[in-house]
């Protein structure tokens, strides 16, 4: 039973959350204030974080910094705001998707199920430039060394890595990645296209590895 | 003509074209006539004393010629006469003196003139000095008569003069005239000189004055424009513009009205713009505090809705009217805080290249469902080029102006056209429904404004999304303008400049039917937007 953190400081929604979570099977934790989210994380090893931006105490972005810091645990951020900065700023983060408030049940429901999502592998190793992807070891090596990527940003790199001939445009990216029906907003992409190259490129303002193909999207390079 | 044109636009410009022109024009008259009257008087002055004076001495001058002629008159014969002509001309030039105060020409009457009597002159003075005319008057009167005239030399020389003429008799029989010809080269000379000096002076007096009227102009003009400059940059929205002060004259005071004035509109923009701040910031707040309550709700909702099949028939119906509400009253929301975004001028374009033709087709069909279960078909045609657009907003307007055109278009087809020219690319979304009152075109875009407020309200529309539509429209530079007429239905028509951000005018594609077709955009719902307190009165 995947075990997901809620971090809001609204009670009623923290409860309806809960009421909604468990309905659909997962096991609720619970934290209402920011300086207190790293504590519970580190204490309860949860499978997903659910993020308000909002908080008292330490804001939601920072709280994600933190986390982020020393796991690559998929969080998801709850947001009042579609307004692109902050949504942007989440992102940067480290936050691997957002829902905006209100949302329905099923929106939420579905974006935590494709986070915690684990595909059936079988054993491969996929090598991309200097890179070695091991799908089913979930790790990525340069010269033996391991680079470590969240799992969000290690779907990213294998849907690319998979197809190197292929372009992936932004949408199908959402699709494939995110597991989105419709596709929305690109900007989740580009967030996470750029934390990926920070980590696995040797430089990232001229990429070798992620490659942007203009007015396309994206491909696996070179 | 093309330089008249000119020099009039100038004219009617420059108030100190007009004021140095006016004043050139007005003292060049008043000199001239001045000049005029002085040269006058100051010639004719020297004149008149140099004639009195010369008549004077020519008839006491006569009169002694009269007497030389009359003792040296020893009777009959030809040689004397020439004796006594001889003898008066030396006398009268003995009397002349050296410095030739006159000349003198002795002749003989002309109709004695052809027997060969002698006729004298001094100082080869020409015969024709004097005139035909006087001469015969001479003959036939006893007085002293005097003319002006040019004296005429044998070497060439010609100077004007005064002739004075008298009748004498010799002999008393040959009848001669003696003519005194007195120079006025002096005369001349002084009242030229005189003239000369007039006309400097005039110059002078024309030019001194040009030059401290234009000083004068430019003086009370240079505040006067550096004003009319602040008031330009304050129109512009430089708040801050001021105009400095110096003396304490009507110009200084000018100036620091100005200034107050300016002082006063900043400080009252400053505050109405924090109210307006106050204002918008409390609906975002608002709206953004109605968020996580609202999320609770929605979600409590859902969950009833769910297991709506476990309760009895009302309590389900409940719990299906719960879900709806909610969800209308979330579009609501949003809505609301998307006007409030614009109103903080916190919307932003993010641009792409976009075939408006692929936009509307994607809207169209998104909204099939819509359309399926109002029974009515969208007709598309015409195409644009790829132009710069935000597709989300755009088709935010267009799925509006189409739901729109379906709820009012009563299950008639909608006609959706697309045209493009230079400057811009425009939408028009026509349905054939009952069309509006006179009057309410510029009140469509209004919030919460409803054409009909009895009118079943089929598709749940919040009375804001045409508002929102425009708010999209302009963030692009564009513009959405609406034709309707009692019968004949709406025309809603969306214009976007081709380039973004260009200032447009006037769309690719006419508003209205026959007649009353237009290309120019129709600005009047701004001025709604503008003037919120005409739109309390028209409602």
């Amino acid at each position: 039973m995947a075990r997901v953190l809620v971090v809001d400081d609204d009670q009623a929604l923290s409860e309806m959350l809960g009421i909604v979570l468990r309905a659909e099977g997962y096991e609720a934790l619970f934290c209402d204030d920011g300086s207190k989210a790293q504590g519970i994380f580190k204490e309860t090893k949860p499978d997903l974080v659910l993020l308000d931006l909002m908080l008292p105490g330490i804001d939601g972005i920072e709280v994600c910094k933190r986390i982020r810091s020393e796991s690559g645990v998929p969080i998801v951020m709850l947001t009042a705001r579609g307004d692109t900065l902050d949504v942007v700023k989440g992102l940067e983060s480290g936050a691997d998707d957002y829902i905006v408030k209100p949302f329905k049940p099923k929106e939420l429901v579905a974006r935590i199920k494709a986070r915690l999502r684990k595909e059936d592998v079988k054993a491969e190793l996929l090598t991309l430039a200097d890179l070695t992807i091991d799908v089913v070891g979930h790790s990525v090596k340069r010269n033996g060394k391991d680079i470590s990527l969240t799992p969000l940003e290690f779907d990213l790199l294998l849907a690319l890595a998979r197809k190197p001939w292929q372009v992936y445009t932004r949408e199908q990216l959402l699709t494939d990645v995110w597991h989105y029906r419709n596709p929305a907003d690109t900007r989740l992409v580009n967030v996470h296209v750029q934390r990926l190259r920070a980590k696995v490129e040797h430089d990232p303002e001229n990429p070798e590895i992620v490659m942007t193909v203009r007015g396309v999207g994206y491909k696996a390079g070179p | 003509m093309k330089y008249f044109y000119q020099f009039k636009q100038a004219w009617n410009k420059s108030l100190s074209l007009r004021i140095i022109a006016t004043t050139f024009i007005v003292s060049t008259i008043l000199v001239t006539v001045i000049g005029l009257i002085l040269i006058n008087r100051v010639s004719s002055g020297i004149l008149t004393s140099k004639e009195s004076s010369s008549i004077t001495e020519a008839s006491s001058a006569i009169n002694e010629a009269q007497k030389v002629v009359t003792a040296t008159d020893t009777g009959a014969g030809a040689p004397n006469i020439s004796t006594v002509v001889d003898t008066a001309v030396t006398a009268l030039a003995v009397r002349a003196g050296q410095s030739g105060l006159y000349d003198v020409l002795f002749l003989a009457s002309s109709d004695i003139s052809k027997q060969g009597l002698p006729e004298r002159g001094t100082n080869l003075v020409a015969e024709n000095s004097v005139s035909e005319d006087l001469r015969s008057r001479v003959e036939k009167t006893e007085k002293l008569l005097w003319a002006y005239t040019e004296i005429n030399y044998l070497d060439g020389r010609k100077i004007p003069g005064l002739v004075v003429a008298a009748p004498i008799k010799i002999n008393n029989v040959e009848n001669y005239s003696l003519f005194l010809l007195f120079p006025l080269d002096k005369e001349e000379e002084t009242i030229g000189i005189i003239r000369s000096a007039v006309l400097a002076t005039g110059i002078f007096l024309i030019f001194g004055l040009l030059i401290l009227v234009w000083y004068l102009t430019r003086s009370v003009l240079s505040p006067v424009r550096k004003t009319a400059d602040a008031a330009e940059r304050l129109r512009m929205g430089l708040l801050n513009e001021r105009v400095p002060v110096s003396g304490e004259d009507d110009l200084a005071k000018l100036a620091g009205s100005f200034n107050s004035m300016a002082a006063s509109i900043q400080h009252q923009i400053g505050q109405l713009e924090q109210m307006s701040r106050m204002q918008k910031r409390f609906v975002s707040d608002v709206s953004h505090e109605l968020r996580t309550p609202l999320t609770t709700v929605r979600m409590a909702a859902d969950v009833l809705y769910e297991s709506r099949d476990q309760y009895t028939g009302e309590t389900a119906r409940a719990a299906e009217l719960l879900s709806t509400q909610i969800e209308r009253f979330e579009i609501l929301l949003s809505q609301l805080l998307e006007i409030s975004r614009f109103d903080a001028g916190a919307a932003d374009l993010s641009l792409n290249m976009v075939n408006i033709k692929d936009v509307i087709e994607k809207t169209a069909d998104s909204l099939s469902n819509l359309l399926a279960k109002q029974e009515t078909p969208v007709v598309i045609t015409g195409s644009a080029p790829e132009i710069e657009l935000d597709q989300r907003r755009i088709e935010r307007v267009l799925r509006n102006l189409i739901s729109n055109a379906s709820e009012y278009g009563e299950g008639k087809p909608i006609e959706v056209e697309i045209g493009s020219d230079e400057d811009t690319i425009a939408v028009v979304v026509k349905d054939k429904g009952p069309g509006l009152e006179p009057g309410e075109s510029s009140l469509v875009f209004n919030r919460f404004w409803r054409a009909d407020p009895a009118r079943a309200r089929t598709t749940g529309g919040t009375g804001l999304g045409l508002a929102i539509a425009l708010e999209d429209a302009r963030l692009h530079s564009g513009w959405i303008d609406v034709w309707g007429s009692p019968g004949k239905g709406t025309m809603f028509r969306l214009t976007l400049p081709r380039i973004a951000h260009k200032a447009i005018s006037s769309s690719s594609l006419p508003l209205g039917i026959g007649s009353e077709e237009k290309y120019e955009l129709d600005m009047s719902a701004l001025q709604e937007m503008l003037d919120p307190d005409t739109k309390i009165a028209k409602q």
